[in-house]
């Protein structure tokens, strides 16, 4: 490469690129972008948001099979329980649910997790009287269709749910035995929940956020139990 | 691309059928893999991954070929990775909006359709260089290719591991269920055992033309 090399196109001959028609492009085409998915998270945010309540409380009756009516109740500071509006939102409310006499069958309890893909969140209903899990239902998921969502449809791992034992130690202080997980087909104990092959990260992770969020709620809800009156019975 | 070449004598009949079998996204063109290889576990997730990708194909070139003129080729391909990104996004949100049922079964499918390239492909290589008429065909059957494509390999993926067809048993409780197939290392063997098919089908045609040809 010894020799002098010349310029295929001579600064004086090469075309100018011109800025402005760039920015126009860009600029226009992003505020037009920006406004449209703005514009459309505003129409959409409150409709999207009471199809939220309304799945939560469909989900209620789901995973508490027994109940007919249910009631929110919100965790206060000093670890009681206080009625407040079913369309309330976080992370420190329950439902009761209730049967035709207004005694209460259970209490259904969000549990989130990270899964395969995304965040996970279900709701799971407890027994009061059997003190087990009665069910699950999931309320937002992005796992894999046909594999990490199998956690919805898979019939065995379903079956895990309907009576999942999370009773209290003798003191009451905390669950007598923690929820864990085991690979599919070795469940020996009432508090084991199966996995399921080709969704193991999922189902784990539903275990895991069902034994966080039991450890935490059940010893707080089983000394309460007085809060938990249908603030819909008049007698 | 022969195609590109020779705008002026294909026919918009042309331009449809192209993406349906001679430029088919997944067997020919080889595009969008991820998706493909991810969601074609059951006919089900196949169907709603490709109709949602047909979709957001088809209005991503909508829009490129009517701004074509507008966009300077420099900053092209960020603007249309703004369209297919903001299109995605309003379908998430109203999808969302119409039913939170509809969108638990296709919103793992929905984020996906922003990494494939296929929708990209188009705008860049067809949409940004033809009118709004060709870009509609174009973006109609690359679409019902790839959905055709997607069917093709979810069907045999749930037939082998779930013993099931769009939900249906096949063989009855005795069948015993094959679950790599479902399993990402399935999608690696029939996307294989398709494009071997493919070729194979394709080179014999060639080999009975030149055959043709050649006694004629």
């Amino acid at each position: 490469m010894s020799e002098r090399r010349t310029p295929a196109n001579p600064p004086q001959t090469a075309p100018r690129v011109k800025v402005w028609p760039m920015y126009r492009a860009v600029v226009g085409i992003g505020l037009v972008c920006g406004l449209a998915i703005v514009s459309v998270f505003e129409l959409t945010g409150p409709v999207i948001q009471q199809n939220k309540i309304e799945l939560r409380q469909k989900a209620i009756f789901e995973v508490l099979p027994e109940a007919i009516a249910s009631a929110a109740f919100r965790l206060t500071d000093d670890n009681r329980f206080e009625p407040t509006s079913p369309d309330s939102e976080g992370s420190d409310l329950v439902f009761a649910g209730y049967d035709d006499q207004h005694s209460l069958v259970g209490l259904a309890i969000e549990a989130r997790g990270m899964g395969y893909q995304d965040v996970v969140r279900l709701l799971y209903g407890y027994s009061i009287e059997s003190e087990s899990i009665l069910g699950i239902s999931v309320l937002e998921s992005r796992e894999t269709p046909g594999l990490g969502d199998r956690i919805e449809t898979d019939e065995d791992f379903q079956s895990n749910f309907g009576d999942l034992d999370v009773s209290l130690s003798p003191d009451g202080a905390a669950v007598a035995h923690p929820i864990e997980f085991v690979k599919q087909g070795k469940k020996t104990e009432s508090w084991q929940i199966d996995g399921i092959t080709g969704a193991t990260i999922t189902s784990r992770a539903t275990a895991d956020m069902l034994r966080e969020s039991t450890v935490w709620w059940i010893p707080k809800i089983r000394r309460q139990m007085t809060d938990f009156r249908d603030p819909n019975n008049r007698d | 691309m022969a195609n590109t070449t020779k705008q002026v004598t294909t026919t918009g009949t042309d331009e449809f059928l192209k993406g349906l079998w001679k430029q088919n996204p997944v067997f020919v063109q080889v595009l969008g893999m991820c998706p493909v290889l991810a969601v074609s576990n059951t006919a089900e997730n196949a169907l709603a991954m490709g109709l949602a990708t047909s979709f957001v194909l088809l209005m991503s070139n909508i829009v490129v070929s009517s701004i074509r003129n507008f966009v300077p080729k420099q900053v092209r391909i960020v603007t249309f990775i703004l369209i297919i990104a903001t299109f995605v996004t309003i379908v998430d949100y109203l999808i969302q909006a119409i039913s939170l049922e509809l969108h638990k079964a296709l919103g793992a499918f929905i984020s996906l359709i922003v990494v494939n390239c296929l929708i990209l492909g188009r705008a860049e290589a067809f949409a940004s260089k033809n009118g709004v008429f060709r870009s509609i065909l174009d973006g109609l059957g690359m679409g019902i290719g790839f959905t055709v494509a997607l069917l093709c390999l979810g069907a045999v993926r749930e037939i082998f591991g779930y013993g099931s067809l769009f939900g249906l048993q096949l063989f009855g409780d005795h069948y015993q269920e094959w679950v790599v197939m479902v399993l990402p290392a399935g999608g690696f063997f029939t996307l294989a055992g398709w494009l071997v098919f493919f070729n194979w089908f394709e080179q014999s045609r060639a080999r009975r033309e030149t055959l043709k040809e050649a006694t004629a």
